[in-house]
């Protein structure tokens, strides 16, 4: 485990009230563009994307990924991918069947 | 048997645990609920053997109903040499509570459970099987040889004990939660067999439970699926395990490509595991939901069962299961062979008494297979109505990764080359798996074709294709890493005899079993017909093949026997083995103690100075250089 | 002889076992949630109608658990940080805090599914509910086993700091990690459900 003092965990405090500032923020903000009542593709990229944000600032700082070393983040990468396939995959799957013809 | 080799006493010359500091642990802690993974290993071992001889006869009342359907079954030739083989083992490992005496016991126990299973107005009435039965032994056949007896065998057996040994470490990282992995198991297990008991019996959809069949099934699906959670659970644990204990603790000198290839099977099997099982577990929910809380997450609106309309609101898509499912089970394929190479190559190399060839490329070779393996899936799903291009993206990734096994079978192949080859039946064994797996792989080729696959899904071509790979493949992997660490676990040798009698007697049968599989395939016989074809015309022409194959299956039980009789007798009256008697490299032969010391392993921690198969090197007094050892000038 | 690497990191992976084991787990849970979030997607594709989220269910009541499961992270971390500064008593406030908020939030949840039931809306209502009911009900089953472990942690397990203090660091630093993954789920579920 890294070797710290209390001065640099002093600094981590600092680093973790910020980030739930920013949680709390970005919640507000996902949740006033939800009344704006965008076509699903808007609502669903906006939605995700602060979701994302969200979830990057959680990962790296409270669970202190932004310091770990390439053994995680390897294993995260390919599940990252594998997540990706099993995701797109069966929607490809799904849009692409045999009897649609297409009309030009 | 094994367990009793580890309470003699051992006298190391460097204490590995200073006696102060543990004290003597008690009959339960030492032997049911051990925290040790030799022991767990063993109890995998024992228990997978076990459920691999059921699943097995249960196949073999199968073949009956096939060879001749509608006959009466003949019940007491069926129980009586299952309950004479666990007499055997009981009479053999003595009455006082050893564990071949449990092994025995239980045989007994399922022999009793044949008696009662081929009777039974809803299960035979008037010992003719019923449809409705046949269904549930080829569901629960494949669920067992699958879930509970190879991959437990591979990986919970043969990893727990081996892996740690091969990487320098004393035991798992976590070995509490090893011991969870194998009860949750265990727990899996009892709960799949307490499913025949259910009202409307075992699950019966197939070992694929394929939606909305498996939804509006009997009870005894629901039984599988909270079987299927444990067994799901147990993996997990086990996978996390397994990988952490590979990073973290090999020890000084073991860098990753200085590992044995068993481990590196071991390692990647172990991703496999950990990243594709989550999504069946999701997958089991969502069917838990649909067969109880009446969601529709795989059930279609408006579908009538026996004149009945469904009440379920609709909007599911079975093919939504069939991703799911598919997502694990393709990877789980490569988790019953990966295993086995890793084996296989272990005995070539110390039968050989040369290094693996290529060596670097196997493992470049299965660190890409294991990654594509994820992609492949709906090549089990080109009969769904997918189009030309999602069909051509998953032919593609299904060709594609042939290439990886090509290259770690023709490694192991050109290993053979120059080699100084010791016919024993380890090497036997693991010789055979070559050709064998060859002829799966092969055979596998046109069904990854979509359009050859037109002809052939859902036929006895898949059943011949699939079992190649993993009967006289992997299971003679299996029986060749028996064969080969028998000694390190006992302290005493299998009998060599008895081990050719068994490995000729189940080559040959097994090729009489699956080879007229393919012919019957491509002919066109469907696969889980109960009649085995009998009401077809085009069946007609190859329908004697059945009789073939089912004497082939019970000759080849009776060799088995021949194998369960090794086992017992020789864990107690056979040959002494002697600390290294394969003369091998790893450190699991050369650093540990035959056994290893039952608490720590090793009498002192070993460092790495070289790689794992540093066979007949020049100008050396013997022919192997193990990799604890300093070589001499 | 003692396991290597239970408390210190192995140098070259810069983790000690447990950080290695939670983290693989935590990548088996990403396939769990995400097998889930799939169905989601596939089923909303292919259905001809989908009720926005903001319709069905109560938008004010989630994004107060959201609030509060956010804290909890907070806390969770802080209650790490203080044990890395050696202050045993802000540990155990924080992690109360943290247990406090989780509670909570299943309270909320606990009133959301009341609601839900009395008008009518089961997970057999349509799927609409068979996914928010197995997509929150899943979440809520991970917030009660994280709970457990953190009452332990607070309650019988926090006697390890006085024997083996590191040791006991690393536990509520791998607690958290699970505990931060069930925030982050919550993340993701949030919109999906809800705003969309």
């Amino acid at each position: 485990m890294e070797t710290a003092n209390v001065e640099d965990i002093k600094k981590h405090v600092r680093v973790y009230i910020t980030v739930f500032a920013a949680l709390m923020a970005l919640t507000m903000i996902t949740v006033a563009v939800s009344y704006l009542h965008l076509k699903i593709v808007a609502a669903v990229t906006v939605a995700i994307f602060i979701a994302t944000v969200k979830g990057s600032l959680v990962a790296s700082y409270f669970m202190h990924l932004i310091s770990e070393k390439k053994m995680i983040y390897a294993t995260l990468i390919l599940t990252a991918i594998f997540l990706a396939a099993l995701m797109a995959l069966p929607l490809f799957a799904h849009s692409d069947i045999i009897t649609y013809h297409h009309v030009p | 048997m094994s367990i009793d080799a580890h309470a003699r006493v051992h006298a190391p010359t460097v204490l590995s645990h200073p006696p102060a500091q543990h004290a003597e642990l008690g009959f339960w802690r030492k032997y049911v609920f051990s925290t040790d993974h030799k022991v767990i290993g063993i109890q995998y071992t024992l228990t997978a053997l076990l459920f691999l001889l059921f699943g097995f006869t249960l196949m073999m009342m199968m073949r009956w109903q096939l060879a001749r359907p509608g006959e009466p079954f003949p019940t007491l030739q069926f129980v009586v040499p299952l309950a004479a083989i666990g007499a055997i083992v009981v009479l053999i490992s003595g009455f006082r509570p050893k564990v071949g005496t449990v092994v025995g016991v239980l045989l007994l126990v399922f022999a009793a459970f044949v008696y009662w299973v081929a009777s039974g107005e809803e299960r035979m009435p008037d010992g003719v099987m019923l449809p409705e039965f046949y269904n549930q032994l080829g569901a629960m056949h494949g669920t067992i040889m699958v879930f509970l007896g190879v991959v437990p065998l591979a990986v919970g057996g043969f990893g727990n004990y081996i892996m740690p040994l091969q990487i320098g470490a004393i035991d798992m990282a976590f070995p509490k939660i090893n011991m969870m992995s194998y009860w949750t198991f265990f727990l899996g297990g009892v709960t799949m067999l307490i499913s025949f008991f259910v009202p409307g019996g075992a699950a019966n959809s197939g070992w694929t439970s394929y939606a909305p069949l498996s939804v509006i099934a009997t009870a005894g699906q629901t039984v599988w699926l909270i079987g299927m959670v444990l067994l799901i659970t147990s993996s997990l644990l086990g996978s996390v395990n397994f990988i952490t204990t590979i990073v973290q603790l090999r020890t000084r000198g073991l860098s990753f490509f200085r590992l044995p290839f068993f481990v590196w099977a071991q390692f990647v099997t172990s991703f496999l595991l950990l990243l594709a099982f989550p999504p069946l577990e999701a997958a089991g929910i969502m069917q838990l939901m649909d067969r109880i809380a009446g969601t529709s997450f795989f059930m279609p609106a408006g579908l009538i069962v026996s004149g009945q309309i469904q009440p379920n609101a609709g909007g599911g898509s079975p093919l939504l299961w069939q991703h799911l499912f598919w997502f694990l089970a393709h990877p789980e394929v490569y988790v019953l062979i990966l295993p086995a190479m890793g084996i296989v190559a272990e005995v070539i190399a110390n039968n050989t008494r040369k290094p693996i060839w290529g060596y670097k490329s196997m493992v470049y070779s299965i660190i890409f297979l294991g990654f594509m393996s994820f992609v492949v899936w709906a090549h089990h799903m080109f009969m769904t109505g997918m189009g030309t291009a999602i069909s051509a993206f998953f032919q593609a990734t299904t060709m594609i990764i042939s290439i990886p096994s090509v290259i770690i079978l023709s490694c192991l192949f050109i290993s053979l080359y120059g080699g100084s080859i010791r016919f024993n039946t380890p090497m036997l064994f693991a010789l055979a798996f070559l050709p064998m797996f060859g002829i799966g792989g092969l055979t596998g080729l046109p069904l990854g074709l979509a359009s050859s696959d037109i002809h052939l899904h859902d036929t006895y071509y898949v059943i011949g294709h699939f079992h190649y790979v993993v009967a006289p493949g992997t299971l003679f992997a299996l029986f060749a890493g028996i064969y080969y660490w028998f000694p390190k676990i006992t302290g005493r040798r299998l009998n060599e005899t008895l081990g050719k009698i068994h490995f000729f007697g189940s080559f040959v049968c097994m090729n009489f079993i699956f080879f007229p599989m393919l012919i019957q395939g491509l002919a066109g016989v469907s696969r889980r017909l109960y009649d085995g074809g009998q009401q077809y015309a085009h069946a007609q022409g190859v329908l004697y093949l059945n009789e073939v194959m089912s004497v082939a299956a019970w000759v080849m039980a009776g060799f088995q026997f021949v194998f369960i009789f090794n086992l017992f007798w020789s864990a107690r009256r056979g040959k002494e083995a002697g600390e290294n008697p394969w003369e091998a490299t790893t450190l699991d032969w050369a650093a540990t103690p035959t056994p290893p010391v039952p608490h720590g392993n090793f009498e002192k921690i070993p460092e790495v100075y070289r790689g794992p198969y540093e066979y007949s090197l020049p100008n050396q007094a013997k022919d192997y250089a193990p990799q604890n050892e300093l070589t001499e000038a | 002889m003692q396991i290597p690497y239970t408390v210190m990191a192995r140098p070259d992976t810069g983790v000690y076992n447990a950080k290695a084991g939670i983290w693989l787990f935590l990548a088996s849970e990403v396939m769990l949630f995400g097998a889930l979030f799939t169905s989601y997607i596939l089923l909303r594709v292919g259905a001809p109608t989908w009720p926005h989220g903001y319709e069905e269910l109560n938008v004010p009541l989630a994004t107060l658990n959201t609030a509060i499961l956010i804290t909890s992270s907070v806390t969770m971390v802080m209650s790490w940080a203080s044990l890395m500064m050696k202050n045993f008593k802000r540990y155990k406030l924080f992690m109360a805090l943290t247990i406090l908020c989780g509670l909570i939030f299943l309270i909320v949840k606990g009133f959301e599914y009341e609601h839900k039931f009395a008008a009518g809306h089961f997970p057999s209502t349509s799927n609409f509910f068979a996914v928010y009911f197995t997509l929150t009900g899943l979440h809520g089953l991970h917030v009660i086993g994280g709970m457990i472990v953190n009452a332990y942690l607070w309650g019988p397990g926090s006697k390890m700091w006085k024997t083996d203090p590191q040791r006991f660091t690393n536990r509520v630093e791998v607690a958290g990690l699970y505990w931060h993954f069930v925030d982050l789920v919550w993340i993701f579920l949030f919109p999906s459900l809800y705003l969309l």
